[in-house]
């Protein structure tokens, strides 16, 4: 066993709002500097949709991630060997077209503009060449089924649904969408880092947080090619890769992330958890159908002695197995089992976990009238309007049993909360709900107060970061305390 | 290099700190994170977020905000309010040093050119600007450039010497309620707000309503509740047990308290969604309606329907029949009558009919119940005839009879007696139905008898509730033939007959286990109908039949531009100069709007679109107006005292009083008689005479020109004299009776358009001058809303930038002017006459038991109670800055109040002269309103909600009215006394008051009508009780005396399309704009950010198969029209858009990237509003009678907008 500590983070899609506001709160602190424009470290999709960059789950396009090969961990594009040999060209790179092209307005045109014949308008310009532009893709190009016909019926994740349930997709009986909000996550087992010819990611040993040295960074691009889920990013600017940082120096200071702050659908929970970092390997070469309960053994029991004695041998504070004891991460991922890896298939080992969304019920049209097809207070999951499969594609790597047992808790907690607050659901019956959904009534009680009254604290339960300890490393702490922020800084330099 | 790269089966990635000077790269992200200073701020215009954000300053520039996590939790149980702030609020950050930021003062090129011109020729500027109007070509000029470029930086003393010459040039040649101001909702920042208005009611001007206008104000809560809107804070939604969200799309306009809904799911609450297209809350529905765009009235009139029916009917539900009977008007009496042979439900019976209540005070405004104890007709206490009588403390609900204090124990129901068959209108087929009502028979004083039914029978008849009465009454459910069955209304809702009896279940057994935890939350999606008010009253119904308003966790939450300035007193006498004047000139908007945009010109009689009944229904005595033009409807509604409109007279109203004193007589007087004899005439009459027109318009905080300017296409021609893209066609010519007709409509009504802005708007960029406003992280002002209870500060993060001014500081700069140039022009005080219409919360409420007209001598012209109040008001000019910035005398004298409340403040305002800032003139002290903070601190030291002690008072003189006790509602929180630093610490919630319905103490969520409900304070109505029933003559000519079902105007009889025809493959679609995702109205969908986020444009959203059928593939460019106007965007092709609508999000600007239209000869597009051309519904405009009386933003017609329709092609032809 070696324990090590990881900041681990939930979100909880049955609540997301598709707001944005995560996104803007990242961009205004992070990538609003020239060479950043088009990178979006937090994004939100629409699914059914491609998503950003376009389509990023389409491996066979891309060829992110690991697959076993030979018995063997291997990433997926390439060995290292073809790494370099890709350098200059590698075809699985995603183009400017697969982002799109950042652009802003002329909008000094409105002050400028000489009186004339007609009203002036500011014409949208490229912020990469400052030309005038024809605006073809974004970020979020796809928002709210915009395009449904070419982008929401090419989800890869419609991959399994049979073509008649594709297309009802699509028309009132089983129209539906939600939302998927994405930031890198900060994997135990990153293709990232993996691929890095020049050694300059790393995951930091005390969180866990993945990072590119801005100073050692060769602008290889090898990251970019193999991180699955898109979330490494270039920049043109600088000429060096970057990517979510988790806000570590928000963490370092005791703050929540910002777009986990600014989080107005309350979906989001961070926490540290203890996990096995000596069977990562062994867990991320499990057959797909295993990849989920694997990963989940992963993570271990922050109050098992045995746990414990061997955090504190591997460095960990005390105050931060104490966090991991209240982390908000390990109930929903771990005691309940409601939140569930993204893609595992990609074997990265994903430290950010979604709690799959309900969804309304399917309808029948029949001559021209439209009818729910439920006659229950709250409908079977299995009549939602998200297929199973489409959830397990997702969150399942294509299996199904774990999503069902995720939203199956879901819904007897919503069965029980009833039977209590209006009393028209006999409570004998909400219980055997419960207990069909593997729950009980204290689980249901401990799972509806942290997914609605959850307050801020609840929701993150940050780590304590220590950082005199780090610090103390290079320099007394208080020679620190008495000198930072005097001198000059300088950002880091394009070039080799 | 990689430390654990070890044999312990770690994969060689992690990174230990063994080397951390390794890690020392990782200052260049903590650098970026560093910052100097949080500021607390928030978002100042137009959205009720009221969220409270930190504003990071870094090297004295602002970098970024990120939301106030601070506000204070309420009761157990309900989830914390943080965060509060969306994806637009979390934007704002970028305008502050942006290319569209307003940096100096600009004024348009020709205007500039002129005006220096006139200024070396005049030594005085207001001759100067006299020159210039007063001459036709070079006020062309400037009108015919306006929108097309050639600004030119300006300094402040030239721009503000401009507009104060403007101003005193208007008020002396036209008078000064020619000029005019709009700026919506103030409660976001409302020092900013008062600026202007204030401004405007010290000088005599007309300040603008914005709330009607923007058809935000449902006017079914006036008719049922007598209340603006009042509604549940959004943490009040968790305790809802069935959420019904229809035309509110809570994740794109309640974003910050969208979770509340979410979270309730989890606690066991169902949640139904409405809506016609799969839209973004629909995706936490637990049942998604996709119900035909604007047919909800058929969805709850069928619903209704199985509620009255099932609980009531077959197995009455106790709590719900109670309900009824205490807090509604179900159990009235209402007079039946026959006209042409048949019966019709009347008016409510009145007590002075009785001989045993002959001689009551307010006897016309006293109605009766029927007493099952006593067997008799009693006369309940609480009534508005309570409210005004002399004897105060029978305005109360207990049922009790007002005049010997005996019990009553209400009947519901004649139901096996004496039946008559009733007509009853059936507006969807058309035709009129009868079905049989209970009645009873009482003798009257006369020595008659009436016949009457209880409202509560007649909704049983109008529902179509069989009961095994005669008539037309439906057979069953399946009855597809008969109104109001599910099976009927299968054909308008296009939802199964199933769905709805389930959802009427669902909806009556949560009420009954929960006594009344059932709420709507609705919003413009609903309310931009034209026949708004029948759709929200028909839900409205829903909810008290089941005994769900006032309840938490029940009630009508209506949220759409709502606004909730909760310290309302002292606000509304700073902001209406109510501090120095006692009258003010407050214009609903609509009406202003209409009328001088000429937009009644473009249409024939309402009738053509309005489905009415049949001729000759309803009648009664006095004015009939269900037939003709709005507009004549509008011009009686003037004359009669029921709304505003200013101008108001043919002349100048400082002449009307001059002359009448130069005679020795009371201008009143002198005017009445003028009136009377036509020779002074109300403007209204005239809108296109030059001496009518509106001449000077200030614009703040608000997109006047195109995000709220429905029928934009026309303000460009009328107001603004600049090109248009209208091609319709003046057709009122041989319809309008009562206003006059010009052939040629005019062009260019404004002498001066001056926009406050801190951007380059399109109400910016038409106008004449730009002023540079502070952001909302650069000045001091408070904000409060509906969507919470707590009150919080705009700071200052960085001072002004640029040259630019808080409002207050610019209306305050151009206010000194102003009074400098008035020493020479106005060098003693003047008297104005005020004209204003009779008012809600007055005893004008009681002023017009019938419509009858002075007019056509059916009346005696009584100004106040016939006709408008009339009132002279001394003006010093020269000293309107002095009074500006002083808090003036009259609050003192006559203490504050609002919504009918009122205490007395003389102690505290003496206070404040001993211990805050003054200004001292005139010989007199006065507490200063100099500093926008000084004017924070004043509101929050006045207020009720913000002060204890004063709400103490408050509840102390409603105990007096009510005669009941309400002083403990306040006793907890007397010693409460906030400032603008407790708020700039954290949000404060607000205190319990009497201006507001609900009861918030202890951290209980705020819902609204629990004070009403729980302390029988009675509603600001007829009965005082909530209206099932509404007996204003109007609404009986109009067949809206009881719930009814109207269909939509059809798009040919709507006029949209008269001209406009198919150019190449086209479709018509109907063309819906509720609010967005990536703006507030037109704010922040203008900035980098959500530009990028959406798709760079406001897209036009169209259903797949629609988009194919005429060659559309997404992302195209379509050109979009109709007669009003033409639009050119790209399109979003999805299948989340049902077929026959299209949506275009409000609101775009013109300003960025829009392309020209080839159907309008190249011409630049318009925006949203091109399309779109205002309707007024005429039966709003009624006044002088109980819950009907005017109050601004309060009652009136609304600007409705949603039955516009369009023609839609693809794009031929790119050109920029």
């Amino acid at each position: 066993m070696n324990v090590r500590s990881q900041v681990a983070m939930v979100f909880h899609l049955d609540k997301c709002i598709g707001c944005h506001t995560c996104s803007i709160a990242c961009k205004n602190i992070w990538t609003d500097r020239p060479g950043t424009e088009y990178m979006w470290w937090n994004n939100v999709e629409t699914k059914p949709g491609t998503g950003f960059p376009t389509q990023w789950e389409d491996q066979e396009k891309y060829s992110g991630g690991w697959e076993v090969r030979d018995g063997k961990l291997q990433l997926k594009s390439t060995s290292k060997e073809k790494t370099v040999f890709n350098i200059f060209h590698n075809p699985h790179m995603p183009t400017m077209d697969d982002y799109y092209e950042p652009w802003t307005y002329d909008y000094q045109h409105l002050f400028d503009a000489p009186e004339g014949p007609d009203q002036p308008t500011a014409r949208p310009i490229s912020m990469v060449t400052g030309e005038l532009i024809q605006i073809q893709a974004g970020p979020n190009w796809d928002d709210d089924l915009g395009g449904s016909p070419v982008y929401a019926q090419n989800d890869p994740n419609l991959k399994g649904l049979t073509p008649d349930q594709q297309q009802q997709l699509f028309a009132v009986e089983r129209l539906v969408f939600f939302y998927f909000p994405r930031i890198c996550n900060h994997c135990l087992n990153p293709a990232c880092v993996a691929a890095c010819p020049s050694g300059a990611l790393y995951k930091r040993g005390e969180d866990g947080i993945v990072l590119v040295d801005q100073n050692r960074c060769r602008g290889w691009r090898a990251c970019v090619a193999a991180c699955p889920y898109k979330k490494m990013f270039y920049n043109w600017n600088t000429g060096k890769s970057e990517k979510c940082i988790l806000c570590f120096p928000r963490l370092e200071t005791g703050q929540a992330p910002a777009c986990f702050h600014s989080c107005v659908g309350r979906i989001r929970y961070l926490g540290n958890v203890l996990y096995d970092a000596s069977r990562i390997e062994e867990v991320a070469k499990l057959p797909d159908e295993q990849l989920v309960e694997g990963h989940r053994s992963l993570i271990l029991d922050p109050h098992d002695p045995e746990v414990i004695y061997e955090a504190r041998k591997n460095g960990i504070h005390d105050s931060v197995i104490e966090t991991a004891q209240r982390s908000p991460v390990y109930q929903f991922v771990k005691v309940w089992k409601i939140a569930l890896p993204p893609h595992i298939e990609y074997r990265t080992m994903p430290m950010l976990f979604y709690v799959p969304p309900m969804a309304p019920v399917m309808a029948n049209r029949d001559a021209g009238a439209v009818n729910g097809v439920s006659g229950d207070l709250f409908h079977d999951i299995e009549q939602s309007r998200v297929p199973m499969k489409f959830l397990a594609n997702l969150f399942g790597a294509g299996h199904e049993a774990k999503v069902r047992y995720a939203l199956r808790k879901q819904k007897a907690v919503r069965w029980y909360r009833r039977a209590l607050t209006v009393g028209d659901v006999e409570m004998s019956v909400a219980e055997r709900m419960l207990r069909e959904a593997d729950s009980s009534p204290e689980e249901a009680e401990a799972i509806y107060r942290l997914t609605s009254l959850c307050t801020f604290e609840d929701r993150f339960v940050i780590p304590p970061m220590h950082r005199e300890e780090a610090i103390q490393m290079l320099e007394d702490p208080l020679a620190h305390k008495q000198s930072v922020g005097f001198g000059f800084t300088t950002g880091p330099r394009r070039g080799m | 290099m990689k430390p654990n790269g070890n044999g312990n089966g770690v994969l060689p990635w992690i990174k230990d700190e063994a080397r951390p000077q390794l890690r020392s790269w990782e200052q260049f992200y903590r650098n970026r994170w560093q910052h100097d200073k949080i500021i607390r701020s928030t978002h100042g215009v137009n959205c009720t977020g009221g969220c409270t954000w930190q504003i990071y300053v870094k090297d004295g520039i602002v970098t970024w905000e990120m939301q106030g996590l601070d506000y204070p939790s309420l009761e157990a149980g309900l989830p914390p309010y943080e965060p509060r702030g969306c994806q637009r609020g979390i934007s704002y950050s970028w305008y502050l040093y942006s290319p569209l930021r307003v940096r100096y003062p600009y004024m348009r090129g020709a205007l500039l050119d002129l005006w220096k011109d006139a200024r070396s020729r005049h030594e005085d500027p207001v001759e100067a600007w006299a020159s210039l109007v007063g001459n036709p070509e070079a006020r062309g000029r400037w009108q015919k450039a306006r929108g097309k470029g050639g600004f030119r930086r300006a300094d402040w003393d030239t721009a503000v010497e401009l507009i104060a010459a403007a101003n005193i040039h208007t008020i002396k040649k036209y008078g000064p309620d020619r000029i005019a101001g709009f700026s919506p909702i103030p409660a976001m920042s409302m020092i900013s707000y008062a600026a202007g208005a204030r401004m405007l009611e010290l000088m005599g001007g007309v300040a603008l309503s914005f709330y009607d206008w923007y058809c935000d104000l449902p006017p079914a809560s006036p008719e049922v509740w007598g209340e603006q809107t009042d509604v549940a804070e959004s943490a009040d939604w968790y305790n809802a047990k069935l959420l019904a969200v229809m035309g509110s799309n809570l994740n794109m306009t309640r974003t910050p308290d969208c979770h509340f809904a979410a979270e309730a799911r989890h606690n066991g609450s169902k949640m139904w969604v409405f809506a016609p297209d799969f839209n973004q809350v629909a995706k936490y529905a637990d049942e998604w309606i996709p119900i035909n765009a604007g047919q909800d009235c058929a969805w709850w009139m069928a619903v209704n329907h199985v509620l009255l029916k099932e609980f009531h009917h077959e197995n009455p539900t106790p709590y719900f029949l109670d309900y009824t009977k205490r807090f509604t008007d179900a159990p009235f009496l209402v007079e039946l009558r026959q006209q042409d042979g048949k019966w019709r439900a009347g008016q409510l019976l009145r007590a002075n009919r009785l001989a045993a209540y002959q001689g009551v005070e307010n006897g016309d405004w006293q109605f009766l119940m029927w007493d099952a104890g006593d067997g008799k007709p009693k006369m309940p206490q609480g009534t508005v005839g309570f409210r005004w009588a002399k004897q105060k403390g029978k305005w109360n609900l207990q049922l009790k009879d007002g005049q010997d204090g005996s019990d009553i124990d209400p009947v519901l129901s004649f139901l096996g007696g004496e039946t008559v068959e009733v007509e009853l209108d059936d507006f969807g087929e058309g035709r009129t139905l009868t079905r049989g009502v209970p009645v009873t028979r009482i003798q009257t004083a006369d020595g008659g008898a009436v016949t009457v039914a209880t409202v509560y029978d007649l909704l049983m008849a109008q529902y179509g509730v069989p009961r095994g009465l005669s008539g037309a009454y439906p057979t069953d459910y399946d009855d597809e033939g008969l109104p109001y069955t599910p099976a009927w209304a299968e054909k308008y809702t296009g939802m199964g007959r199933e769905t709805l009896i389930r959802f009427a279940r669902e909806w009556g057994n949560t009420a009954r286990h929960t006594r009344g935890k059932c709420s709507i939350i609705i919003g413009a999606g609903v309310n931009h109908w034209y026949h708004n008010n029948l759709m929200y009253r028909a839900g409205i119904h829903a909810l008290m039949f089941c005994g769900c308003v006032g309840v938490n966790g029940g009630g009508l939450n209506h949220y759409v531009g709502q606004e909730k300035l909760a310290p309302m007193e002292p606000w509304s006498a700073i902001a209406f100069a109510r501090d120095w004047m006692p009258a003010v000139r407050l214009q609903n908007a609509p009406s202003w709007h209409y009328m001088h945009t000429d937009q009644w010109r473009y249409e024939r009689s309402f009738r053509d679109y309005h489905a009415m009944p049949r001729d000759g229904a309803g009648g009664g005595e006095g004015l009939d107006i269900a037939h003709g033009h709005t507009a004549d409807v509008q011009v009686e509604a003037v004359r009669n005292g029921w709304l505003p409109f200013y101008p108001q007279f043919d002349r100048n109203p400082l002449d009307v009083v001059r002359e009448a004193r130069a005679c020795g007589q009371d201008p009143v007087k002198v005017a009445v008689e003028q009136l009377k004899e036509r020779t002074l005439k109300f403007s209204v009459e005239d809108p296109d005479a030059p001496e009518n027109w509106p001449r000077v318009w200030y614009i703040w905080r608000g997109n006047a020109l195109m995000s709220s300017a429905k029928g934009h296409e026309f303000f460009l021609k009328h107001y603004l004299g600049t090109h248009t893209n209208a091609i319709a066609e003046d057709l009122a010519g041989g319809s309008v009776r009562e206003v006059a007709w010009h052939e040629q409509a005019p062009q260019g009504k404004m002498d001066l358009v001056v926009d406050l802005n801190f951007r380059m708007d399109t109400s910016a960029l038409y106008s004449d001058i730009v002023l540079p406003a502070a952001t909302w992280y650069e000045k001091a002002d408070l904000n409060s809303t509906d969507m919470h209870s707590f009150i919080h500060p705009l700071s200052a993060a960085v001072p002004p930038c640029w040259e630019s001014k808080s409002d207050w500081q610019i209306f305050r700069t151009i206010s000194k002017k102003f009074s400098e140039l008035a020493g020479r022009h106005f060098p003693d005080a003047v008297e104005d006459l005020v004209a204003s219409p009779l008012a809600h919360d007055s005893p004008a409420e009681i002023a017009q038991p019938a419509m009858r007209s002075w007019m056509r001598g059916e009346v005696e012209a009584i100004p106040g109670q016939t006709m408008p109040n009339l009132k002279v008001v001394t003006r010093d000019y020269k000293n309107l800055y002095n009074e500006f910035i002083s808090f003036g005398p009259l609050v003192r004298a006559n203490g504050l109040g609002a919504h009918g409340t009122s205490y007395a403040i003389e102690d505290l305002y003496d206070e404040t002269l001993r211990a805050r800032p003054v200004v001292s003139w005139g010989g007199q002290q006065y507490p200063s309103l100099f500093e926008d903070q000084q004017v924070c601190d004043t509101i929050l030291h006045f207020a009720t909600v913000t002060n204890g002690e004063l709400a103490y008072r408050s509840y102390q003189n409603m105990q007096e009215k009510v005669g009941l006790p309400l002083t403990h509602l306040a006793e907890r929180n007397r010693g409460v006394r906030l400032s603008y630093k407790d708020l700039q610490a954290y949000p404060h919630r607000l205190l319990n008051s009497p201006m507001w319905s609900g009861l918030s103490e202890n951290g209980r969520a705020y819902a609204a009508f629990t004070y009403n409900k729980e302390c029988l304070v009675p509603w600001r109505t007829l009965t005082g009780r909530q209206h099932f029933y509404l007996d204003h003559p109007g609404y009986l000519q109009f067949g809206e005396h009881l719930p009814a079902y109207k269909p939509k105007p059809s798009p040919v009889e709507y006029a949209d399309l008269r001209l406009s025809k198919a150019d190449g493959p086209s479709l018509m679609l109907n063309y819906l704009t509720p609010h967005g995702k990536w703006h507030i109205h037109s704010t922040y969908g203008d900035n980098q950010r959500m530009t990028t986020l959406s798709r760079g444009v406001e897209p036009f959203w169209i259903n797949d198969r629609d988009a194919a059928e005429i060659g559309i593939e997404d992302n195209d460019w379509v050109e979009v029209h109709n007669d009003n106007g033409v639009v050119v965007t790209r399109a979003a092709v999805s299948a989340r858009i049902p077929r026959g609508i299209s949506i275009q999000y409000h609101s775009p600007e013109r300003t960025y990237s829009v392309p020209k239209s080839p159907l309008r000869n190249y011409r630049r597009a318009g925006g949203h509003n091109s399309l779109t051309r205002v309707r007024l519904k005429p039966n709003l405009m009624v006044g002088g009678y109980g819950q009907f009386t005017f109050h601004f933003n309060y009652w009136g017609p609304t600007g409705c907008n949603r039955d516009t329709h369009i023609l839609v092609r693809k794009l031929p032809d790119l050109r920029w």
